[in-house]
């Protein structure tokens, strides 16, 4: 058994950056501040220094102009990471994003790539308000051609990136700016991990709770408290919000028939309104009760502290959801 | 800004092969629109007629390896670039024989094998592709230019600037070529910019930037050499807008409304075909009988594009959702 370390998600997030570009040298990290203010977040601080200009490239504050340039990079034959600071801003790369990098392979009948693998920060969480407190996954999870996905692990934000390199088509990193600061253990020797299947953080026979993204630690510390008062309760974390695995949730409710969805995300039109539809569609006769959910209030993130973490699920909502829907 | 003069000096062979390749520009965007009302073709299909002479007189500048990403109105720049007309005509058809497998229909011509970037319908958003792909050529140290075609419409569009601040800020080597056909879809260039000689916000990037008269084949060969010359030489951008015009409507749906008759006629008095005809005349670089056998040989080439999509084949249904990803991952 290999050894484990500590280390923090930014720790991880940038050591498999520092990873991808020793591997492959057409390999390059694009984005606003990325270089000598050493990363909005911090995640790619002495990456300039180690790398130089031509890797870790600093970029005007002209998200469609410079993921527009990151897809261009791509199909030309390099393998650009594009950070778009965070997903508050990504709505002017959504012209690129959506009418480009998803659509090329398809409008040129299959001769275009598009390995690009787009990094952004996101989810609340930081008393930053309603401009930049956004979980707009469901957005990017809407469109095919596109690979999104959740980093809701330290074993993820170690691992996706590379994998997320290896792909031939477009991939979109969401990156959960609250974890930053987290320590976590993963095995020394970690690294790429499978990016095409959803993963079962904690098994249980209860109840599944299927998430993704901050949901998952949150989902993990309800789970322990449940299990004190002797409810054992499994967790998904869904990781890859398009193309969905639904072979690996469907499992899950097959075994536990009850499921609670949890998710930051406004409730409406949402990851967790999809994963709801195709248990109905298909795990409806393995259901002892209808599934329910904890999503996002729909309102705009409001700027104080209580009101803003009244705004999505907390462990405290978690645990008590879980107990009302096993002990009504 | 400079404005570029040309020594019209070139053979008979080139002539020729020039003037046919305008002539089959021609003549395929007319047989496009006759096959349209016939319903064989669907959906958008904007025509180049009257802007031959932009397509063909950059498309002599660039080198194979160059590469070329075109707007929604390109089936000008595909055939210049040597696109066989056949695999043209089938993919506005929808045939799976196109260049893009049917899937892109006109506005979305595509072929990697010749460099030819398609084919963008979103104005403006293939710019910061453009630049893109001649930073990677860069980073890669390859020699090759990229040229993006846009209208004057995308000059509008934020795109547009940041591309030009990028790739004047990356230094890379990208023509950015403006057909300043004077409208945007229907509304005049003095009624969407403020500054209507767009060759002004070359400069306040740093981007050396030339005009030309696009009417005028060997002008737009000349004043492209000279920017495709400064390019591989400085590996900086490059602004060229050549003022042109279109001399039918936007599109097929297009009832012409914001434009007067009168004004067509007089920009048709500078046909960029009847004017190079002229001119190989003059320079009795070509007789009339030579022009008349092309006339034939092009009505030819593009009777045998349209029989070749006639015969081609739809794709089944079952194959919809190919193409999504390159290899399935379910859904």
């Amino acid at each position: 058994m290999s050894k484990t370390i500590t280390l923090t998600y930014r720790e991880a997030l940038k050591t498999a950056i520092r990873e991808a570009l020793q591997k492959d040298e057409r390999v390059f990290l694009m984005g606003e501040d990325v270089g000598h203010y050493g990363g909005a977040f911090a995640v790619s601080k002495g990456l300039l220094k180690e790398f130089g200009p031509e890797r870790i490239m600093d970029v005007p504050l002209s998200e469609s102009g410079f993921t527009g340039a990151g897809i261009g990079a791509a199909l030309a034959g390099m393998r650009p990471i594009v950070e778009i600071m965070t997903v508050n801003f990504s709505l002017l790369a959504m012209d690129q994003i959506f009418n480009n990098a998803a659509t090329l392979l398809h409008m040129s009948g299959g001769q275009l790539n598009v390995p690009v693998v787009i990094r952004m920060g996101c989810g609340i969480g930081r008393q930053l308000a309603a401009q930049h407190s956004h979980s707009w996954e469901p957005f990017y999870a809407h469109v095919p051609g596109i690979n999104v996905l959740a980093v809701g692990t330290h074993e993820d934000a170690r691992g996706m990136l590379l994998s997320a390199l290896e792909s031939p088509d477009p991939v979109i990193i969401f990156e959960y700016t609250s974890m930053l600061n987290l320590e976590g253990d993963i095995p020394e020797n970690a690294g790429a991990v499978d990016i095409r299947k959803a993963k079962i953080r904690r098994e249980g026979k209860d109840l599944s709770l299927i998430t993704y993204g901050t949901g998952v630690y949150k989902s993990l510390e309800a789970a322990e408290i449940l299990e004190r008062e002797g409810i054992d309760v499994e967790v998904v974390d869904l990781r890859v919000l398009r193309p969905l695995d639904e072979e690996t949730f469907l499992a899950s409710v097959a075994k536990t028939h009850r499921a609670l969805l949890v998710e930051d995300a406004w409730r409406s039109v949402s990851i967790s309104s999809e994963v709801s539809a195709r248990i109905m569609e298909k795990a409806f006769f393995e259901l002892d009760l209808p599934v329910e959910r904890l999503c996002g209030v729909e309102v705009p993130i409001p700027y104080p502290k209580h009101l803003e973490d009244a705004s999505v699920p907390q462990v405290q909502d978690i645990v008590d959801r879980v107990r009302k829907i096993l002990r009504p | 800004m400079k404005k570029t003069k040309t020594s019209k000096r070139i053979s008979k062979a080139e002539g020729k092969r020039l003037l046919h390749q305008m002539q089959l520009i021609r003549r395929f965007e007319e047989k496009s629109a006759e096959v349209y009302t016939e319903t064989k073709i669907r959906g958008f299909l904007h025509l180049y007629v009257g802007e031959e002479a932009v397509a063909v007189g950059v498309i002599q500048a660039l080198d194979e390896d160059d590469y070329i990403l075109s707007t929604y109105r390109e089936h000008g720049h595909a055939l210049a670039r040597g696109m066989d007309p056949g695999a043209i005509m089938a993919e506005m058809y929808g045939k799976v024989e196109g260049c893009a497998m049917g899937r892109g229909g006109s506005m979305h011509l595509f072929d990697k094998n010749i460099h030819f970037y398609g084919g963008n319908a979103i104005v403006g958003g293939h710019l910061p592709l453009a630049v893109g792909m001649a930073l990677a050529s860069k980073k890669q140290g390859k020699k090759n230019v990229t040229c993006c075609f846009f209208g004057e419409g995308a000059a509008a569009e934020g795109e547009f600037h940041e591309s030009m601040n990028l790739a004047a800020l990356w230094d890379v080597p990208v023509l950015f070529l403006c057909e300043n056909n004077l409208y945007a879809m229907g509304t005049a260039l003095k009624y969407t910019h403020s500054e209507q000689q767009l060759e002004k916000k070359g400069p306040t990037y740093g981007i050396e930037t030339a005009t030309v008269n696009g009417m005028d084949l060997l002008e737009v060969m000349a004043a492209t050499q000279k920017a495709v010359d400064y390019i591989r030489k400085t590996g900086k951008p490059y602004f060229l807008v050549c003022y042109t015009y279109r001399f039918r409507a936007h599109s097929m749906f297009d009832a012409e409304l914001y434009r007067d008759k009168s004004e067509v006629e007089e920009w048709k008095k500078q046909d960029p075909i009847l004017q190079f005809k002229k001119f190989l005349l003059e320079e009795q670089l070509i007789t009339d009988k030579e022009i008349a056998a092309m006339e034939v040989a092009v009505e030819k080439q593009v009777q045998e594009a349209v029989d070749f999509a006639e015969k081609g084949s739809w794709e089944p249904v079952e194959d919809l959702c190919r193409y999504v990803y390159t290899e399935t991952q379910g859904s």
